[in-house]
């Protein structure tokens, strides 16, 4: 048939592939600038580059897709030799689904969540006619045990709530295989989960994406991600290749600036060392803000206790100029310790201190002047900013409300934070939705230090940013830091961004506190054993990193559950490689001290925690 | 390209700081331009708002002249002097039409006024209190909207008695309710927006919040509905009319004109008495139904995404 065997193995070539947007006027703006590439069976193929380089966009010509407001301009989307840009939808059909398959960020978003997973997982076979319900629940399960889902013969059976988020991940990675395609989308599959989380997911692509033969293209920002997953590397800025080649090439010996560029945006490893020392000038005796044994939870029983304990003897106290990284999976309590710190979420026990004094659990409790010491700024900037509000309304409500500034002083002082977190003053003028996600983060941070505070409390605040944007809001924060002399208590399930960033972390498991000292104690030896997990979890920029680690002991056990909250014992007990049975499933841990403020809560002494793993 | 230009391409703004934190989400929002269906909406909406207004100045005869008092024959063909003929009085048609569309329109606008004032007071009001607050008003309210609305109209009618004020004050309560239920639901989606949380960490009062937080974002989607309110509004003003419990004779309006004509179908003589007040209902409610779906779909997308 094919006169070339080179081409035969060719799944997908794009050629000279040119995507535009169309305004509302009718006129055109370029926005993938004529890109070629070739994806060949069995071949992982990364698009790497930051939001608005196109790499979604030009997954999605795949698909011979293009998003409302775009349209191909020019040049081929080859699959399996036929152009798909030129194709009509009722051609398509056939084409989507069964040789092509598309994963989307957000399993949670792709799941139906009334209809059960297997009915869900076999859809598309079956919808197109290549399948019967047979052979697809075979195929179905099959792809369930290569893909290590607990319990493959009934997870179908369950419906999307009932999984966890990894295994939704992994779920609807059997859902794109189920119609055995000959190529595999994958748009960040990753970028949502937790580190912990992240090794799973991709080990199980890794391993079904060769078992299947497949050919995939692999869309992230994540160069380390890359590494562990990709044969190619196809490097684009602004629609267009920077550069290409093999993934050892792009790791290794890249020259070019713009992957350049992209490297130095990826986060450090954490290690001791990483945090900076920030300036001692603002120190006073007492902490700015301190928790003592605090416990909270949600809901309410009959004697006036939270139903679900989230939090359980939480001792955390921020000193004047400090910054306090807090980190954890998803679940681990971290949010529900800033809303304690807030005020939104009173505690069940235990009691608030700010600069010293007793504060009001409740925040309707509490003074204006209380509440002006304590900001919180939301992770997501998007709903964090009223829509209908001019950017000078939302940062200048601060002013007025806390420091009775009007007219002329509550303008200077506007524009006076407009420059500190580096936006132009006319943006003053502007409403969030005409503002970037990092510009709304911004003005999100500026409204916070518009009250003049002495604790910003911001929960994940990078997390919904791109990586280049998100380091941008880091650097911000630390000239913050250094310029005003706020604490800032720093939430995140990043590690390496905490690390890079904090003077201080506290690491929460479950609601507890399993590990909290200077960035350097705790990024060092001895660890807790979940503190080990989550550094080890960090993807590296090597390859082979993905299986080094997954060989490793902390990762084996460390990855046979999720978190889940417990009444009695160690709550990490059933990750824990150290676990001692009748021991620390039965007793809380006791409290070890390693000097300088370092806290271990653990049941191994820091001699054995130091050789332990 | 050179590599210097590639270079400047990319790297000039990443040292610019700032400058290069990515594009805006979106554009500065784009005002609304009808489409061909919206302006064909605002036409007729805006020509019978006008027949509303002016109807009695502009009107050939008065609400109850007789174009041909000489002539005692009922529904005539239209023809000069009577340009959509006579009714079952002989009165001109044409003339009661233009007289009863202020009735019509007027009445129903200010019901739908009325119900929108109540609704969204109690509406966003029991989205803010506590939940036992909210649960008795919002259960209070089931119970109003369980009830038949014309059944309902019917028995106030009947008991106080019609006129003006009463179809107003009957059918506003009456809407209120549906209103309610959205101002609710709307209220209860912002409530638990992460501004509205700053604001109530930042210490804000409740009037702050219902005034400056969410009614704003509340008041565009609720805008559009007062549009498909007011429809329904005048279908049941009209329906009122038409079972005779409505604007009373010789007061003319559309419900009352088609009631009072249907004795024309069976005599097979005009049927324009009946047809013409009919046809004015529903090309007004036509028309702003094309206003309403044709601005929705011009900020749908966008209305959702902003709240």
């Amino acid at each position: 048939m094919a006169k070339h065997s080179d081409d035969n193995d060719v799944i997908f070539e794009a050629r000279e592939l040119k995507i535009n947007a169309v305004r509302d006027d009718g006129s055109e703006l370029p926005i993938v600038k004529g890109v070629d590439f070739k994806v060949r069976r069995g071949e992982v193929v990364a698009l790497i580059g930051e939001s608005g380089s196109g790499k979604t966009t030009i997954s999605l010509s795949a698909l011979g897709y293009c998003k409302p407001g775009l349209k191909f301009a020019g040049g081929e989307a080859r699959l399996l030799g036929q152009d798909v840009t030129k194709m009509s939808t009722e051609e398509l059909r056939p084409v989507r689904g069964e040789r092509v398959a598309y994963l989307a960020q957000s399993a949670a978003a792709t799941f139906n969540p009334s209809i059960l997973i297997n009915e869900q997982v076999t859809e598309a076979p079956i919808l197109h006619g290549t399948k019967t319900q047979a052979e697809a629940d075979a195929k179905a399960l099959s792809l369930y045990h290569a893909l290590e889902l607990p319990d493959p013969e009934n997870i179908g059976t369950r419906y999307p709530h009932q999984v966890s988020g990894g295994q939704l991940q992994r779920l609807m990675a059997a859902m794109a295989l189920c119609g055995e395609p000959d190529l595999l989308v994958l748009d960040e599959p990753t970028t949502a989960l937790d580190v912990t989380t992240q090794i799973e997911v991709l080990k199980a692509f890794k391993k079904v994406i060769k078992e299947e033969g497949a050919a995939a293209i692999y869309v992230t920002h994540d160069l380390a991600v890359v590494a562990q997953v990709a044969d190619h590397i196809v490097v684009l800025y602004n629609g267009e290749i920077k550069e290409a080649g093999p993934v050892e090439t792009i790791i290794n010996k890249s020259e070019h600036p713009y992957t350049k560029r992209l490297m130095g945006a990826i986060k450090p490893l954490p290690k001791a060392g990483l945090g900076e020392a920030s300036n001692h000038a603002h120190m006073r005796d007492v902490p700015a803000l301190e928790a003592k044994s605090v416990d909270a939870g949600y809901g309410r029983d009959a004697e006036g206790k939270p139903k679900t304990m989230v939090l359980r003897d939480v001792n955390v106290a921020i000193e004047r100029g400090k910054t306090v990284g807090i980190i954890g999976e998803s679940g681990c309590g971290k949010s529900t310790l800033a809303r304690v710190f807030a005020g939104l979420l009173p505690p069940s026990d235990g009691h608030l201190k700010l600069d010293g004094e007793s504060i009001a659990p409740d925040l309707r409790n509490r003074s204006r002047e209380e509440l002006r010491k304590v900001q919180f700024v939301y992770q997501m900037a998007d709903t964090a900013l009223n829509p209908r509000q001019r950017i000078k309304d939302i940062i200048g409500r601060p002013l007025e409300f806390y420091g009775g500034l009007t007219g002329a002083a509550k303008n200077k002082r506007l524009l006076e934070l407009l420059e500190m977190v580096e936006l132009p003053p006319p943006f003053a003028e502007r409403y969030p939705h005409e503002l970037s996600g990092g510009q709304k983060q911004r003005v999100n941070l500026a409204r916070a230090l518009a009250a003049d505070p002495e604790v910003v409390l911001c929960d994940e605040v990078t997390s919904a940013l791109d990586t280049i944007v998100g380091a941008n809001v880091i650097e911000l924060l630390k000239t913050l830091r250094r310029d005003t002399g706020v604490s800032f208590v720093f939430i995140s399930h990043d590690l390496s961004t905490v690390a890079s960033f904090a003077d201080e972390i506290v690491v929460l498991y479950a609601g507890r506190v399993a590990e909290q000292g200077p960035t350097d104690k705790v990024l060092s030896p001895p660890y807790h054993p979940y503190t080990r997990l989550l550094i080890s979890s960090v993807p590296e920029m090597r390859t082979g990193w993905l299986e080094d680690t997954i060989a490793s002991k902390e990762t084996i056990t460390g990855m046979s559950g999720g978190v889940e909250l417990t009444d009695t014992g160690c709550p990490f007990f059933a990750r824990c490689p150290l676990a001692i049975e009748g021991t620390c499933d039965t007793q809380a841990p006791p409290r070890r001290v390693d000097g300088d403020n370092h806290v271990i809560e653990c049941h191994r002494d820091i001699d054995e925690l130091l050789g332990g793993g | 390209m050179s590599n210097a230009q590639q270079n400047d391409h990319y790297v000039a703004p990443y040292d610019a700081g700032v400058s290069f934190d990515e594009l805006p989400d979106s554009a500065p929002s784009s005002r609304y331009s009808p489409s061909w269906t919206g302006w064909l909406g605002i036409s007729v909406v805006s020509f019978w708002v006008f027949i509303a207004i002016l109807g009695p100045y502009i009107a050939p005869l008065g609400e109850n002249d007789l174009p041909f008092p000489d002539d005692y024959s009922e529904f005539q063909m239209p023809r000069p002097g009577a340009w959509l003929g006579t009714d079952e009085s002989d009165r001109d048609v044409l003339s009661r039409l233009m007289f009863g569309a202020g009735r019509t329109i007027g009445i129903s606008f200010a019901a739908t006024l009325l119900a929108y004032f109540i609704g969204v007071v109690m509406g966003i009001g029991a989205a803010i209190s506590t939940p036992r607050v909210d649960m008795i008003v919002s259960r209070i309210n089931d119970a109003f909207l369980s009830l038949p609305t014309i059944m309902l109209g019917l028995v106030v009618v009947a008991a106080v008695g019609s006129s003006i004020p009463v179809l107003i004050v009957t059918a506003g309560v009456i809407y209120a309710t549906v209103v309610f239920r959205l101002a609710r639901a709307l209220g209860q989606e912002i409530m638990v927006m992460d501004f509205v949380e700053a604001a109530r960490v930042r210490g804000e009062g409740r009037w702050w919040i219902i005034t400056r937080e969410i009614w704003p974002n509340a008041a565009m989607p609720l805008m559009t509905d007062f549009g498909l309110r007011l429809i329904y509004v005048i279908l049941f003003i009209s329906s009122l009319s038409f079972l005779g419990l409505g604007v009373q004779p010789p007061q003319a309006d559309w419900g009352s004109m088609v009631r009072e004509n249907l004795g024309a179908l069976s005599y097979g003589a005009s049927v324009i008495p009946v047809l013409a007040p009919a046809l004015a209902i529903a090309t007004l409610t036509v028309g702003i139904n094309l206003i309403v779906d044709d601005i929705s779909a011009h900020s749908g997308g966008k209305l959702s995404k902003r709240l």
